[in-house]
């Protein structure tokens, strides 16, 4: 299958994400062809991943009955649980376990729940939020659905770099806030580009009659951004970590309210 | 209400003062709350080992226009509440546990 290497005797694709490599295995290379394509600009086969993950795959149909999703720590290890998927993760020994069935959307979750974990620990987070590099900076968008994030998303003029339409990765290092492309995709269906930038500002979406941009007090801030973090595990010492981190995020990155009509003009106020 | 009431942080809540705003997040449900400016008072007197009519006095009186009887009958109903909600502890003897909410001010 070109394309596709083999590690351990399996089929494998690194799948990259906010500098975060996570080695995907399978017996079934067909699969991993089509996680390569998935992931474009994300995926690759070096041999150096920091977890990895095997995955089993069954036969088509669901997995187990209950389509909730379920996130719990128990000494130590991870278990994930949705109608679709099944997955262990034990992060000291760096590897886990999924079964699933072929399909690109279970594995997905799989990837949005290990990184929101893996961030909540580094004063980090996922965002529903599109994302954006103008100028070296990166600005995030947020709001629930039907705020316009894929709206702005797709008016962004040609110099304007497209992190996500979606899910934003948002990283602390050295006392700074980055923001990184992900290939985790909303109704745009255009996987981000796989870059990097200091975030420059926050804007909280709303679509209105007239372009302009308006400050938010720090409560108000810290509410948006709490109501729009991503994290699935029913774990105390985590959803703390993320609430001292919303509000650490809130007093050192400049959040503001961006009401806009769908008009690229809007566009003028980003710089 | 007779006898003393005691209050203390639940220790599974998280706090922060936010531009004067108390925000406070249940751990245990994610729940976001925040805080008016007389629960605020509370919140922050709540060490488990001050007697309720003794913040009433001394914080809530304090700061603000009130007859006391009607303060701490308003203040029972209010930790009750609080409680409901898992924020505050609430007992007729003193806590001696530490209030282990984390909280930074800025």
């Amino acid at each position: 299958m070109p394309g596709v290497t083999t590690f351990a005797g399996r089929s494998h694709v690194v799948i990259d994400i906010g500098g975060m490599p996570i080695r995907l295995l399978t017996g079934d290379s067909e699969f991993i062809e089509l996680l390569h394509a998935r992931y474009a600009g994300f995926a690759h086969s070096s041999r150096d991943s920091r977890f990895d993950f095997e995955i089993d795959l069954a036969p088509p149909g669901r997995i187990s009955p209950d389509p909730e999703l379920y996130v719990r720590r128990d000494s130590g290890k991870w278990r994930f649980d949705r109608g679709d998927f099944h997955a262990e993760w034990d992060p000291a020994a760096s590897r886990g376990r999924i079964r699933q069935t072929a399909n690109p959307y279970s594995i997905d979750s799989v990837l949005r729940i290990v990184h929101s974990l893996l961030l909540a620990k580094q004063g980090g987070f996922l965002l529903h939020a599109a994302s954006a590099v103008r100028n070296g900076r990166a600005f995030l968008f947020t709001g629930v659905s039907g705020a316009g994030k894929t709206t702005i998303s797709s008016l962004a003029p040609p110099d304007v770099a497209l992190l996500t339409d979606e899910i934003s990765y948002v990283v602390k290092q050295d006392a700074r806030y980055f923001a990184f492309g992900t290939p985790f995709t909303g109704e745009l269906a255009r996987v981000g580009e796989n870059i990097r930038a200091p975030i420059e500002e926050v804007f909280l979406l709303a679509k209105g009659p007239e372009n302009r941009i308006e400050p938010v007090d720090a409560a108000v801030a810290a509410r948006a951004l709490l109501g729009n973090i991503l994290f699935f595990a029913e774990d105390s010492e985590l959803v703390n970590a993320l609430f001292q981190t919303a509000c650490e995020f809130v007093s050192r990155v400049p959040i503001r309210r961006l009401t806009f009509v769908p008009d690229a003009a809007v566009w003028e106020l980003i710089r | 209400m007779s006898g003393k009431l005691y209050v203390a942080r639940d220790s599974h809540v998280a706090a922060r003062n936010l531009g004067g705003e108390m925000m406070v997040m249940s751990a245990r449900n994610s729940t976001l709350y925040t805080l008016n400016p007389v629960a605020t008072a509370i919140w922050e007197a709540a060490d488990g080992v001050t007697p309720l009519d003794e913040i009433v006095a001394n914080r809530i009186c304090a700061q603000f226009d009130v007859a006391p009887e009607v303060a701490l009958k308003d203040a029972e109903t209010l930790v009750a509440e609080l409680a409901g909600h898992g924020i505050l502890v609430v007992s007729d003897r003193p806590i001696v546990r530490a209030a282990a909410a984390t909280e930074n001010s800025r």
